[in-house]
This record gives C-alpha cells, structure tokens and sequence, in this order.
C-alpha cells in the first residue's frame, strides 16, 4: 500500500459508485476496462448451492480466475460463438447496498443485482446477491473477489452468453 | 388416420431407417404419447448409487412425466417410488435431495417408510376400521443397477436391465474407468433448458460432426494440447450401434480404455496437477489419476435419457414438446486427491452448464432446430450420413465413421420400436 495514502476506510458511497462503474462496464461491453477492474489473483464466482463457501472445491456455473475472464470476455467479442452473436443486451441495477465490512485497505460489499437480457426476441430476468470484496490499490479500488448468488441458481436455467 | 390407431403404418411414414419427420420435434399428440410408450417400457436411468450412499438418502427424478423418489433404505435396498401420495395424490417430497427416515404428505399427513410402505394416517378413526394399509403403499417401480448406475420401469416384464444394456455394457465398465483406481462419484450438477424437444439433444449426444463448428469458440479458447486432443473429425474415431437405442461415438481412440498406455507422456496441461499429485503418491497412481483426470474418450448414449459423454453424466428430461431440461453431473474420483477432483471441476466449468464455453453454443442450435422445425413440416430429418460406408461387425453392430449419424439411426429405430409396441 501506498504509504502516503490517507488512512480513511473506503466508506459505502466509494464502494458503491466503483461497483456502479462495474455494471455499467458490464452492460456496454467495455470488456478491456472491465478486466483492469481486478487484482491479479481475482475471482469471478457464480455458484450454484446457496450455501456454498469453498469454490475452490465445488461445482460452479463460472469460477474464473484472470484467465478464464479473458477467455469469457474474447469469447463475446470473437463471433465464433453462436449463443453469443450477437451478445445479448442487458441492463442490470444495483441496489441495497451493504458493507458487511469496512477498512482502509479493503471492504466487503453486498447488494442487489435485478438483470435484465435481451436476445432473439426473449426478455429474461436474472435476480441475484452480489458479493464483492474490494481492495484498494494504488490508483483506486480493484476487485479482489466477486460472487454472483443468482436467486434461482440451483433451478434449471437458459444459457446465460454474457457476464453476470 | 389417427397415427396412434395405426401405429406402424402411421409410424413408417414418421421414422424411416435413414431419415425422420420433422414433427417428431412438433407434434404436442406424438410427445404425449412417446412419454407414455418410450419412457414407461423401458429402463429409464434415475440416479448414479454415490448420489444416495446410505440408508435414508434420497433424490427425486422423473421416469418421463411422473415424478419419482429415489431412495435406500435401511437395509441399503433402492427403491424408486412414484412421488404421489396415495389419498389424494399430493407429492410427499418436494426436496431435491437429502436424507430422510419417512415421507409424510404435508396435505393428510399419510406417511411412508422409505420402502414405501404406508405407515401412519392421522385420525385413522375417521375410515371406522376398513383402510387396510397395506393397500396403499407409494407406487413403485422395479429397479436395477448396473456398474452403479440405477434404472427404473414400470414394467414388470421388461428384459432384466443387463439385457437391455447389452453392447453398451462392456463401455459403461470402460467409462467407470475414469476414477482413475477410485470409485465413481458425483460431484454436483448443472442444470440448464432449452426450448426445444428432447430428441434433439438425444441425437447430438453422437454427433461428432457439430462439434468442430459450434463449438469453435471452445476449442479456441482450450489450450493446444486440447484443442488437438478434440481434432475428431480427423482422428479414427468410429460410431458404433450397440442394440436397444444405444450407441456409443470414440472421438479420441486412444483414450478409450484408460487403464492402457500409463507409460505414455503426461500432457503438458496436467504437468503442474502431476507435480502436486507426486507429493504424495507414487509414480504409477499419479500415472493413472491424471490419464484419467479428463474422463473417457468417448460419449455412450443409453436410449432415452442418459449419456456416459467423455467426463459427465448427461441427463435428459423432457418438459413438454419444445421444452427439455439438461443435466450435467460431475464425476469425481470418491477418495480420491483433492487436486484432482478440482481439476475435474474446472474442466467441467469450462464446457458445461449455462455459463460454459460448450452447452450455451449447443443450446442455441438446438432452439434453432426448434424454431425452424415449425417450417416445413413435410420434410425429412436426414439421419443419412455415414449409411453408405457402414459396416455390420461381427458381433451385429453397425459401424460407420466418426461423424456419422449411427447413433441417431439406432435410437430413431428403437424409439419406433417402442412407439409400436
């Protein structure tokens, strides 16, 4: 860490407009900006048991760490992959915002994520917990870890050709 | 003419040795009645026994549209019911999976020992002594498990389990293989729908010849070693009809008995899960956990529902005509090294599931068959390709090269089988 850094713990308004900057990244395909956004050794989860706490050793829809994001996100723009040409359209809104923990180096936020795709003619709800845990690097907040807990996760769901 | 009046004429002009109508994917009248004549005459797979390992465990499942519990009971006997209450035919489970020691309807209370027995009805009074009990247990069907796969029917009569697998049987043994020296096991699932009907994921289960196309953006993102390694267009592999619907395609011939060619060298993609493993094991069990660590090289399609396809159980389960529902299990090694079992999570991310790199790009052709099959209707499904260079094995299987449509014509063959009877 920066040592001339003030020592002020990141506070929910900074959390919340970074994790705002993520969605809207997210929604106009800034798939390059949105890869900087993380720490090297981030994850990506999207978990399928409610409970669960231990990806590392369970099954997930997505558990990816840097290089798996690149593969995701080439894979939305290369036109090779059907489901994904064109990419679905979305457009997701966070709310209800909450720090479960809070420090200088680092915060652990949890809010709402109500997406809604566009494809094909369809119009699909996702309803999901998001999870983020932030850390402050040297030139702003980055995402360490990020878990996508949709509501209906453990149900059968369509193929999702973009990023939760 | 009603076709189900007239079934075998009706049923030449839908299913022909080389080819099918398009309305087997349409027509409301044909799935309601193939659920009936396919998938209550004939073993329908319900669970793999590491899903229920001890008295008490239990799955719920669907033998075509009737929803069934499959549970051990205390004697370690599965038995697989018909998810009814007897009285006034409520569900008595509506929990995926779990461990239980009865099931009790929440409407009545009526409720059952895990062999289905009915054991208690509250205010019994109420029926002054004439309920016999023993006349209603939950409804249940017959069951049978081979190399730890469990079946279930309806029918009393139907071949044992062992015969209907057949041919299918000696590659059931070679797919279990991939514990690597441990016992198979589950480890969780994906599910995921597509609008389209059951068949046609049916037929894709051995169809080589997609694969290089829609999953190119798979095979681009995969590391060299497999990308090379699903090159099957271009590597021998074969399609085989094994008898009863079932088929089996070998994409990589040279990963199709796993125990073989321990010697060879390790990939370069399992050297770092090989390393790991070496810590605490000798050379020859790392050997064989990482000849194994990608599962078989084949996928084998059991008519109806269930596909043994490289390293994951594929379940199907049909909705409605235009709706089918896909699981993807994980298998594992039970006991095995942690580090393996991971590397089969990941891999299994990686394709799988409605966020994978595989099934959403399988999902979406499949919804377009649906969609264009509404086009048409006249038209023939062409199951033709690979037919002119089969060949007839000694054994009576049907033969053709990698990318042919055998595997559709055995299973387009038994399902008119079925759909006669």
């Amino acid at each position: 860490m920066d040592t001339n850094m003030p020592a002020i713990a990141i506070d929910l308004d900074e959390a919340m407009r970074f994790v705002w900057l993520e969605a809207d990244l997210l929604d106009h395909a800034c798939y390059a900006e949105w890869l900087a956004l993380w720490t090297p050794g981030g994850r990506y989860v999207v978990p399928i048991e409610p409970g669960a706490e231990d990806f590392e050793n369970t099954l997930n829809y997505a558990y990816d760490d840097h290089a798996m994001r690149v593969k995701r996100a080439e894979r939305l723009t290369s036109g090779q992959s059907v489901s994904a040409s064109p990419v679905a359209r979305t457009v997701r809104l966070l709310s209800r915002f909450r720090l479960l923990s809070a420090g200088v180096e680092g915060c652990e936020l949890r809010c709402a994520q109500l997406l809604t795709e566009y494809r094909r003619g369809r119009e699909r709800m996702y309803t999901a917990d998001l999870t983020f845990r932030l850390v402050r690097g040297a030139d702003g907040l980055r995402i360490d870890r990020k878990v996508i807990r949709l509501i209906n996760a453990t149900d059968a769901l369509r193929g999702i050709g973009y990023i939760l | 003419m009603d076709t189900l009046t007239a079934p075998s004429l009706a049923l030449d002009a839908l299913v022909q040795p080389d080819r099918a109508r398009t309305t087997l994917y349409t027509d409301p009248a044909l799935f309601e009645a193939e659920m009936k004549k396919v998938f209550e005459n004939t073993w329908v797979w319900v669970a793999h026994a590491s899903e229920i390992p001890r008295p008490g465990d239990f799955k719920t499942a669907q033998v075509g549209l009737q929803p069934v519990i499959v549970v051990r009971d205390r004697k370690g006997v599965v038995h697989v019911h018909v998810n009814r209450c007897r009285h006034r035919a409520a569900t008595v489970c509506e929990v995926s999976k779990g461990k239980t020691s009865s099931f009790v309807c929440p409407y009545h209370g009526w409720s059952y020992a895990l062999d289905g027995s009915l054991r208690g009805v509250p205010y019994e009074k109420g029926y002054d002594g004439d309920l016999d009990k023993s006349q209603y247990p939950l409804l249940s069907l017959r069951v049978e498990e081979y190399n730890g796969l469990i079946f279930a029917t309806f029918r009393r009569d139907l071949m044992p389990l062992s015969d209907f697998l057949g041919g299918a049987r000696k590659w059931i043994d070679l797919f279990m293989k991939q514990g690597g020296g441990f016992p198979i096991r589950t480890q969780g699932e994906h599910r995921f729908r597509f609008p389209g009907n059951w068949k046609i994921q049916l037929e894709n289960t051995t169809d080589a010849y997609h694969f290089p196309l829609v999953h190119k953006s798979f095979l681009t993102a995969a590391d060299s070693e497999t990308e090379e390694s699903w090159d099957i267009m271009n590597k021998g592999g074969y399609v085989e009809d094994l008898g009863n619907g079932h088929s089996v395609m070998v994409m990589m011939p040279e990963l199709v008995d796993l125990e073989e060619n321990l010697d060879a060298p390790i990939p370069e993609k399992f050297k770092a899960l090989a390393a790991e493993l070496a810590e605490e094991h000798d050379e020859m069990t790392v050997r064989r956990i990482v000849r194994a660590v990608g599962g078989v090289g084949f996928n084998l399609n059991l008519f109806p529902n269930l596909g043994c396809s490289a390293a994951f159980f594929r379940v199907l389960q049909p909705i409605a005509v235009d709706d089918t529902e896909v699981r993807h299990v994980a298998l594992g090694m039970e006991g095995g090294p942690a580090a393996a079992n991971r590397e089969r999570l990941r891999i299994h991310e990686f394709f799988q599931g409605p966020m994978g790199f595989g099934s959403p790009d399988d999902a979406e052709v499949w919804d377009r068959v649906q969609h264009g099959a509404q086009g048409g209707r006249d038209l023939w499904v062409l199951l033709n390709r690979g037919l002119s260079h089969e060949e007839v094995r000694e054994d009576g299987h049907r033969r053709s090269d990698v990318s042919a449509e055998t595997g559709m014509r055995a299973a387009y063959a038994q399902w008119k089988r079925l759909m006669e009877a």
